[in-house]
């Protein structure tokens, strides 16, 4: 009996331990054990993280988990993904079931702070639109008074369309379902009359999901903005730098003209900035903890930021808009690597 | 009692104390340990948050004013109202319809039977979020939007939108109205009483139905027309994208309505079943002997003494289906859970979030077993 008591004090003691040892590993440190990033991306957005007919995520939401692998291991294949919805989100990234979330999430202050979050970026400018069946002879969102509007649960949509009926003194009555495809569902059997989302995502359904694309129009009216971006938790700085850097390192790529398919020329380039870029001069992997090689392999293997989006979302109808560089007159702008 | 270790009962007394030593330890350190974690990685605590502005609308609102600029603790009342209203009125509903199917699985009309059967074997194997995503999509896929609605009848409009019915407009009347009933009720049973101990010393029943009907029919009426006689009706009208006007019974609850009675009527058709075929079939020969016919037998003797052996299934059912209608989130109905899963992401306060949902349903379940424990005491047989 004595000994029973003594055994399970030890297992309760070893217990403790083992769990506040496992709490304090940083996520750096736990993806380069494992040998792979998960990810936690949409269940289905076209553009930004959708798997496509063979079952390979393809999205801009996806590179950035791409280049983040191939940053740390050198191959962007080194992912997991994990379809979240909109309400499953926070707590898998808050729970320590993804390294990342790179799921179109936009950027507010109540997320970066109360929900222990942090974001490392954006990637996609993007505002709030409505898109309604063109039937209703609706030009603009202010004719929206009583409509049914559809809207995803626990997301800034639900909010801002709440605030821009209060403010311009109308009225709706909201039809809230979790499920991206029951959602959209409601929408064309025409259970509601209008869908509120990110335009980015209101273009995408249309040319990807909507029976008849051309029945469908979207509203003028911008009613928020939404700067949508990856994310990872509070209190792990180094793998917030690794994540932050390899977003970056892809605009920078872009803005220095270096492609996927004439990296390789400029390795032996003379210009000092693409030397740095490149890795042939300075330490600034070591730093990152990465390979000197790192934003190499992303630009050779994922691309820089112009190839993900013309790859991903030019095919949709988007087009560069705000989300162009910054010395094109949009307002992607990287900081220096150096 | 010895202080040593070879007293048995001073040593189950040591084991008993260290359990509960170390089950109150292990809980204290849990309950630091998330502390703890919540406060290094700078996750908010606590319930203040109850107290901010929600920011978001709610579709349907059960006799609660709600709009996007009150607190999280209405939307959450709110949530638990919608909650109550299609837990309530389900097992009202599934009570019936259960029972209606189990009694006709027992018939000796071999086609009612058959029926009865496949509808029991169907329904019990098919999960129920399935059976919820096809209601709702047979309601707004098959029915008009609201531009082409249907009218059955006058001021009845039929659309994937909901039902639109007109309802009598406010008018102090009804308050009064309403009272009467009440009144009339209490007076109905406790004429029944009166006529159960009369009949009890005398032998003879006096006409307790029709002085029962009277207490319950006349006083609203009379109070309906002392009150003026409103016939003012709020009719529904289309405006622009929707109905106003008149009340409307949304897809969204009747679906979840539909799914949750049927898919739970078939369980309780079999514990119908099951408390009926329990009692002994001398009490139907019993029955027929004095000369009630099968279905004045079944009513009188024999499902009398079946609740004992129905009740305490019934209240599993009950609690299950109060506790099924947190799928409503799958199909846009907002309960409880569909609204404090949007309060958690919000706030990113889900530990509160759950344990409110879990402090909820705890109460809810608790509440009706308590009750069906109270009316199971009361039919119980007493004594040996």
């Amino acid at each position: 009996m004595k000994q029973s008591l003594i055994l399970a004090s030890i297992f309760a003691a070893a217990m403790a331990a083992v769990s506040q040892w496992a709490g304090a590993q940083s996520t750096f440190d736990a993806v380069r054990a494992k040998g792979y990033v998960q990810c936690g991306v949409n269940t289905g957005l076209a553009g930004f993280s959708q798997p496509d007919s063979k079952g390979v995520w393809r999205g801009i939401d996806v590179d950035v988990c791409r280049a983040v692998a191939a940053a740390v291991f050198g191959d962007p294949g080194k992912v997991r993904y994990t379809p979240l919805t909109s309400q499953q989100r926070f707590t898998a990234l808050q729970s320590g079931e993804v390294d990342v979330l790179s799921r179109n999430t936009t950027w507010t202050i109540t997320r970066d702070t109360s929900l222990g979050l942090n974001f490392i970026g954006v990637n996609y400018y993007d505002g709030q639109g409505f898109i309604v069946p063109r039937k209703l002879g609706v030009k603009s969102a202010k004719q929206l008074n009583g409509a049914t509007v559809c809207v995803q649960p626990g997301t800034t949509t639900e909010l801002n369309l709440a605030d821009y009926f209060r403010a311009n003194k109308m009225t709706f009555k909201p039809v809230v379902i979790e499920k991206l495809e029951e959602v959209l569902n409601a929408y064309f059997a025409r259970r509601c009359d209008v869908y509120t989302t990110d335009v980015s995502g209101l273009v995408a359904i249309r040319a990807s999901r909507a029976p008849n694309p051309a029945e469908h129009v979207i509203l003028p009216e911008v009613i928020s903005k939404e700067p949508l971006g990856p994310v990872v938790r509070h209190g792990d700085d180094r793998w917030f730098d690794v994540v932050k850097w390899s977003l970056y390192a892809m605009i920078e790529a872009e803005e220095q003209g270096l492609t996927s398919r004439n990296i390789d020329e400029h390795l032996r380039s003379s210009n000092p900035a693409i030397q740095r870029f490149v890795g042939a001069i300075g330490d600034v992997g070591k730093a990152l903890g990465l390979d000197n090689r790192w934003a190499y392999n992303i630009v050779k293997q994922v691309g820089n930021y112009g190839e993900s989006f013309d790859r991903n979302l030019t095919p949709l109808g988007f087009d560069r808009g705000i989300n162009k560089l910054w010395t094109q007159g949009g307002l992607m702008y990287a900081p220096p690597i150096r | 009692m010895k202080l040593s270790f070879n007293d048995p009962r001073f040593r189950s007394l040591v084991y008993q104390a260290a359990a509960i030593v170390s089950a109150l330890a292990f809980g204290a350190y849990l309950v630091s340990n998330t502390l703890a974690n919540l406060e290094e990685r700078r996750i908010a605590s606590g319930f203040a948050f109850l107290a901010r502005e929600a920011g978001f609308a709610i579709g349907e609102t059960t006799l609660i004013a709600y709009s996007a600029a009150d607190s999280y603790l209405r939307a959450l009342t709110v949530g638990l109202a919608n909650t109550l209203r299609v837990s309530l009125i389900g097992i009202f509903a599934a009570t019936v319809l259960g029972t209606l199917i189990g009694l006709a699985r027992l018939s000796h009309n071999w086609l009612l039977a058959r029926l009865a059967a496949a509808y029991v074997e169907f329904i019990r194997n098919v999960p129920l979020l399935v059976q919820l995503f096809l209601w709702y999509v047979l309601i707004t896929e098959n029915l008009p939007g609201s531009r082409g609605a249907l009218e059955p009848l006058p001021g009845w409009y039929l659309s994937n939108r909901g039902i639109h019915f007109p309802v009598p407009e406010p008018h102090p009347a009804y308050a009064w109205m309403l009272g009467a009933f009440v009144a009339g009720t209490v007076a109905a049973i406790g004429c029944a009483w009166c006529g159960r101990r009369r009949q009890a010393r005398t032998g003879r029943r006096p006409p307790v139905l029709e002085i029962a009907l009277a207490c319950v029919l006349v006083p609203p009426a009379l109070a309906y027309f002392a009150g003026g006689a409103p016939t003012a009706l709020s009719v529904p009208q289309l405006t622009g994208f929707n109905f106003t006007g008149g009340m409307t019974l949304t897809p969204e609850f009747a679906a979840l309505g539909a799914g949750l009675v049927i898919y739970t009527a078939a369980f309780i058709a079999e514990i119908v079943r099951a408390g009926v075929l329990a009692i002994p079939y001398g009490q139907f020969e019993a029955a027929f002997a004095l000369g009630l016919r099968r279905p004045l037998a079944m009513r009188l003797v024999v499902l009398p003494q079946a609740l004992r052996v129905i009740v305490p299934p019934l209240t599993n059912q009950y609690l299950n289906l109060t506790k099924n209608s947190s799928l409503a989130v799958a199909i846009g109905y907002p309960d409880i859970v569909s609204i404090a899963n949007t309060a958690m992401n919000q706030t990113g306060q889900s530990i509160e979030g759950i344990a409110i949902i879990m402090a909820v349903y705890l109460t809810i379940s608790l509440s009706i077993s308590a009750f069906m424990n109270w009316y199971n005491a009361r039919i119980a047989l007493r004594g040996g």
